[in-house]
């Protein structure tokens, strides 16, 4: 009995790691949300003041005078690139999900499946180093150009295709990154239904890709949704490689689709060296407020996202009784 | 890819169903090929960044590499790889005997409140982005308790990202044991701590360790919370756990690709290459493990 209450002890690290993180930003950051108020997510403007004369009082905390912090930008580029990230990666994912679980052959599929998913192990500066060495010139010179002039008609894709930096590569490489988890999560879902489903369409007259498409699939449809609510998390949350190809532009909204942008996740990393410099903190305080914003999002897209899952697993353990 | 053609009998095998019309003939081919297209794109995508990485960094390759301090934006990367493993090494002898424990206990004891809400939790704290930890890390330990950059605000760090999934590994582990073995040990009148100990987690050891292996690569390859709890240091490991400023490897990645200059480029190719092979060497061993564990 003792020892279970020792190791119950030592289990309760982990939540205590998750409220502590919470609960540290909050309390930190708690000035900046007092100072920005609601404006934080409503208006554009990340302006760090004038740095080098005197601070003023503002209701009652010290700032730069002419401060006034607002992240619409980021939350737009922040969505936006996760948007196109995932309208990338679900048809992708569930494609090469079909193809992996359902036409390649035994042996074969169980290493082009590692293989593929490897891409999940591939660290998030790597995938940023790509970007930056190699699919940025590609991008630049050669793609946006072209579906500038291609698809210029549709207003998002019209205007200047810019250097590279931006939204759709940061989407593409989101993308990327974010596509073996629904790659593995729907393989092992698809292999998993039951032969007889297939049996019984076939036997109907359908061809195999019918049943797939048609059957087995649809039955699959919360698990895909499960894991693509886990993707979408990855990709807000993801630093590094947006970092290295979005432009990290500054209170600006994008106008097309080559535009730089900028996510929460890397502004805070591009910033923080600035937001020190301010002396009475409130810089730093704020992008503290961005950390928990982000937080926040990504615990409810996971809870959302495990909600999803368990439900699924468990509707198939009562639907195998 | 050659992978792809060998896959190719599927869409050969519809051909033979002569009865179904023409415009469904059409939609199922079709709905392959597609398919087929998104699996190539993946796999042309990763063999276009394994091609990056190992062209590029094979060439950067040098034996001062390993025997020489950064200076500047050239001279060699000892000092990273060090600095990598100080901080990997630190971070899993925190989080070893955490997420173990927590994983042992969320499967041994899963009957109840508390271990599902360990579970549910420990899935969230995977969620949260890795940047979020080490702004949680200079805030508290870089700030409040004046750490400055360090060995311990990274470490610290690092093992709570490590934490949850070692849990989540040991936990998958444990539950491949046979409940048999169990009942078995308590039939011989072995107490829990017993049975945990001697007969559950010996069973479990490789699949345990295989999780501790992909921990090890998660914080080999983690940036973000590093950047502003690990600092960067040009010099070797002095020793000190706090106040002291350490190197990376993930850094030197990022931070000299930027660099105008063709001496920092190849360092950078240099830090990728070890970074992405270690990490594949650690993926491709504890798949070996789990296949020989499955068979």
């Amino acid at each position: 009995m003792k020892f279970k209450t020792i190791l119950a002890g030592v289990a309760g690290v982990l939540p205590a790691c998750l409220i502590m993180i919470i609960a540290f930003l909050a309390i930190y950051s708690w000035p900046a949300i007092h100072f920005n108020g609601f404006g934080f997510v409503t208006s554009n403007t990340w302006n760090l003041g004038n740095l080098y004369s005197n601070p003023v009082v503002v209701g009652g905390t010290q700032v730069a005078p002419g401060a006034h912090y607002g992240i619409v930008f980021l939350i737009v580029g922040t969505l936006l690139s996760t948007l196109i990230a995932l309208l990338v990666a679900v048809p992708v994912g569930v494609g090469a999900a079909v193809f992996l679980a359902e036409a390649v052959p035994g042996k074969l599929r169980i290493w082009l499946s590692f293989f593929v998913e490897l891409l999940a192990a591939v660290p998030s500066v790597v995938f940023g180093l790509w970007g930056y060495v190699v699919v940025i010139p590609f991008l630049g010179h050669f793609l946006f150009p072209f579906l500038s002039r291609v698809l210029g008609f549709i207003p998002i894709f019209a205007g200047p295709s810019g250097s590279g930096y931006g939204l759709l590569t940061a989407g593409l490489v989101l993308a990327l990154m974010i596509v073996p988890l629904i790659v593995a999560t729907l393989r092992d879902a698809l292999v998993a239904q039951p032969t007889a489903i297939r049996e019984a369409v076939s036997a109907l007259g359908a061809t195999r890709f019918e049943v797939i498409s048609k059957v087995v699939l649809p039955s699959v449809n919360r698990v895909l949704i499960g894991a693509t609510i886990l993707a979408l998390g990855r990709a807000m949350g993801e630093t590094m490689a947006v970092l290295m190809v979005s432009g990290n532009a500054l209170n600006y909204l994008p106008q097309n689709v080559y535009a730089p942008i900028s996510t929460m996740a890397a502004f805070i990393v591009s910033q923080l060296d600035s937001a020190l410099q301010d002396p009475t903190g409130m810089a730093v305080k704020s992008l503290a407020e961005i950390a928990l914003i982000l937080s926040l999002l990504s615990l409810i897209v996971n809870f959302l996202a495990r909600l999803v899952l368990a439900l699924e697993a468990h509707g198939a353990r009562r639907a195998t009784i | 890819m050659a992978a792809d053609a060998l896959a190719a009998p599927a869409p050969v095998a519809l051909s033979l169903q002569q009865g179904v019309p023409l415009r469904r003939r059409v939609y199922s081919a079709g709905g392959w090929i597609l398919c087929g297209l998104a699996l190539a794109i993946l796999s042309a995508a990763m063999v276009w960044i394994l091609a990056l990485v190992f062209i590029r960094g094979l060439g950067a390759l040098s034996p001062e590499l390993f025997t020489t301090i950064t200076q500047g934006t050239g001279g060699g990367l000892l000092n990273a790889i060090e600095g990598t493993a100080v901080l990997s090494f630190g971070a899993l002898l925190l989080a070893i005997p955490f997420g173990v424990g927590a994983g042992i206990y969320v499967s041994e004891y899963r009957h109840g409140y508390w271990a599902p809400t360990i579970r549910l939790l420990s899935d969230i704290l995977v969620g949260v982005p890795s940047i979020v930890l080490g702004y949680v890390g200079y805030v508290t330990m870089v700030e409040w308790l004046g750490w400055s950059f360090s060995v311990a605000a990274g470490s610290i760090t690092v093992s709570v990202i490590c934490l949850p999934y070692i849990c989540r590994t040991t936990e998958l582990a444990l539950q491949q044991v046979p409940g048999d073995l169990r009942e078995a040990a308590f039939a011989l009148g072995c107490d829990e701590k017993r049975v945990i100990f001697r007969i559950c987690l010996p069973a479990a050891l490789p699949a345990i360790l295989t999780g501790i292996l992909l921990a090890l690569a998660i914080s080999v390859g983690e940036t973000a919370p590093l950047l502003y709890t690990a600092g960067w240091s040009n010099y070797l490991w002095d020793g000190r756990l706090t106040q002291s400023p350490i190197g990376y490897l993930t850094y030197a990645i990022w931070t000299f690709i930027s660099e105008p200059f063709e001496s920092a480029h190849q360092l950078a190719y240099a830090a990728a290459f070890l970074v992405t092979t270690f990490v594949l060497i650690v993926h491709v061993v504890s798949r070996f493990v789990f296949e020989r564990d499955r068979h």
